[in-house]
């Protein structure tokens, strides 16, 4: 009450201020104007994510049906087939590459977080893995190109493989450096104190609890990799047959499915490039998903 | 591991007893050796990752070394791809990633910070800026081939309409002086732009949120208006940042390929005309690369190596703003 009484004594003579707003202030007005563009066009922004999704849905829910993963993609003018041979594909290249970017990835984010501090060593190599992130993904597919199928003579998994393998490696490593580095110093002194080794204490304290932050990398690493065309066009090429364990031959994948198809004159091609991009995009926000849960879970605690 | 020796050497000699308990002993001769061992896996893996930069760089030029000996400059400053009479020349394509990559950072670079500060400042309730923060990072997660299927069955078909309005009305002015007949530069960026709003987003955003509160609460106190504490303090404040976010935003443009190899037409010329058909280097190399023989691979590696240049040169300034803008910003803390 008190208050009250100090406001209406230092109120101006008047007594006419008010903190009420009005429009018919140019500064109110053109503020009100520019929070409705802002948020308008942020409605903008989003718009293509939702017209996407319905397109996918629409276009590509009409195939959906389990021939659709049993069965060979189908020839130009033929109808029925399906992705199946794309489907194992890409699980296949995207396996071979997590072979070789993991470890790659993984132990470049214990020497930058473990060993490598502030040095100009490790400042190169965090350089290195920076400029690999802004690397166009169509360069990766050049080097696989010259060191692979140059080398070998023919297009194959294995340089796809190698090609999206390199698209990894920087998202794995940063991602796993920044949990790893997350991990308290206490428990690291504690382990110390009792008596463990660095390698001790990294491979059984400071992993165990980074685990979620590096499994938030590995699954955003993934789904980047599961999309990628670019580097596989040249490199795994595509085949219209299943995979049959040898990864020296080429193979198909649902990405170079997609831009095949997403040409082609027959109807049926295309619907099936819906269809596919439906089953990628949403092994993608999946992997997205599992992502960022695993890195909200500590969080809550 | 000098923490260890720290710790030991400083303990009492009475701590002989402790050292037989199971609990604590020193490490023995075998987890010393794997410890070491250990150490050097890490700097191995590490170094890796620079030898594996190096050996990128170097494997792309030593391929494109006889293409630039044949070609030299000649190479940038023509524009036919004959394949049969070995005639190269990427003019066009410099120019198309340029056109389309900068149209796009205009479209995306707007769209972008806009969304970033309509999530930083306080505009809607932090429920719903969370959502719309994960809608603009799913964006990030379409793949671009599908973004590339999505732009030739819908944006092509929609913008074919108001592009045919606009070479009919304003048809003297040289963006609009032809009409979308199938893909063109204009679809090809809007995808871009698209494409590199969550990036745009996520990195200005960032910046902005940098900003100590208390210089927006200073404005505030004045009697600022929310509009007037953007512009005369937060964006003022946070432009080092957004400026990289913006020249990140455009080194991904410039290297995409999938969506633009599907939209921009393919072809060898360069029209200012926003729905006139382009390329850019990128669509070259997906487009040509898979039936190349040795002589046009040769070429092709040519034009590798100039996008490569381009993009680490892009992407090195945006890295270099943003390191010294966190710098500058931590004095202001």
């Amino acid at each position: 009450m008190a208050n009250a009484t100090m406001n209406t004594e230092l109120a101006p003579p008047s007594g006419r201020t008010s903190f009420r707003r009005s429009f018919a202030d140019r500064r109110t007005l053109g503020n009100s104007v520019l929070t409705g563009l802002a948020v308008a066009l942020s409605l903008i922004a989003m718009f293509p994510l939702f017209s996407v999704l319905y397109m996918l849905l629409v276009k590509g829910g009409a195939l959906l049906s389990p021939s659709l993963f049993s069965e060979l993609t189908p020839g130009a003018g033929m109808d029925g087939g399906g992705i199946g041979n794309a489907v194992v594909g890409t699980l296949v290249v995207v396996g071979i590459s997590t072979c070789l970017a993991l470890p790659l990835g993984f132990m470049g984010a214990v020497y930058l977080a473990e060993y490598g501090g502030e040095t100009k060593l490790a400042t190169l190599v965090r350089f290195a893995a920076k400029v690999l992130t802004g690397l166009p993904s169509i360069l990766a597919g050049v080097f696989a190109y010259a060191m692979v199928v140059v080398t070998t003579g023919s297009f194959s998994a294995l340089a796809g493989g190698c090609a999206m393998a390199i698209l990894m490696v920087p998202t794995v490593m940063l991602t796993s450096e920044s949990a790893l580095r997350a991990v308290p110093g206490k428990m690291k002194m504690a382990a110390f104190g009792m008596g463990a080794t660095r390698a001790q204490t990294v491979l059984r304290i400071v992993i165990p609890t980074a685990i979620p932050g590096i499994l938030t990398g590995v699954m955003l690493a993934l789904a980047r990799a599961m999309g990628e065309t670019a580097p596989l066009l040249f490199t795994a090429l595509f085949s219209d047959y299943w995979f049959e364990g040898k990864v020296t031959q080429p193979i198909a994948s649902l990405s170079v499915l997609i831009y095949n198809f997403a040409g082609s004159p027959f109807e049926h091609q295309v619907a099936l490039a819906w269809a596919a991009s439906l089953v990628l995009v949403s092994i993608v926000l999946v992997l997205n998903v599992i992502a960022q849960v695993a890195t909200r879970r500590p969080e809550e605690h | 591991m000098a923490d260890i020796k720290t710790i030991t050497a400083s303990a009492s000699p009475d701590l002989s007893e402790a050292f037989r308990s199971p609990v604590s002993r020193p490490p023995t001769a075998w987890q010393k050796g794997f410890d070491v061992a250990f150490k050097n896996i890490a700097y191995a893996f590490g170094v890796g990752v620079v030898l594996l930069l190096a050996g990128i760089v170097f494997e792309v030029m030593r391929h494109a070394k006889t293409a630039i000996a044949d070609y030299g400059f000649g190479f940038l400053s023509t524009s036919v791809w004959d394949a049969n009479r070995a005639q190269f020349g990427i003019l066009a394509e410099i120019v198309g990633t340029l056109y389309t990559s900068l149209l796009a950072l205009g479209i995306g670079g707007f769209l972008g910070v806009t969304v970033a500060l309509v999530l930083s400042q306080g505009f809607v309730p932090r429920r719903v800026e969370l959502v719309m923060k994960n809608v603009i990072e799913l964006l990030a997660a379409i793949p671009s081939v599908v973004y590339g299927l999505w732009g030739i069955f819908v944006l092509v078909p929609a913008v074919r309409g108001p592009s045919g309005w606009l070479n009919e009305h304003f048809g003297s002015v040289p963006f609009f002086s032809t009409r979308l007949s199938g893909p063109g530069i204009f679809p090809a960026s809007l995808v871009l732009s698209i494409m590199i709003l969550p990036t745009v987003t996520a990195i200005s955003r960032e910046a902005m949120a940098a900003v100590p509160k208390r210089l927006a609460a200073a404005a505030y106190g004045l009697g600022a208006t929310r509009w007037e504490v953007i512009f005369r303090v937060t964006l003022p404040t946070a432009v080092g940042g957004i400026f990289g976010a913006l020249v990140l935003g455009f080194g991904r443009a410039l290297g995409e390929t999938m969506a633009l190899a599907m939209l921009v037409g393919n072809a060898n010329v360069f029209g200012w005309s926003l729905f006139s058909p382009g390329n850019t280097l990128a669509a070259l190399l997906a487009n040509h690369f898979p039936e190349a023989g040795k002589v046009e691979v040769g070429a092709l590696m040519y034009a590798a190596v100039v996008l490569m240049l381009i993009t680490l040169a892009v992407n090195a300034l945006g890295s270099f703003i943003m390191l010294r803008t966190t710098r500058e910003l931590k004095g202001l803390g």
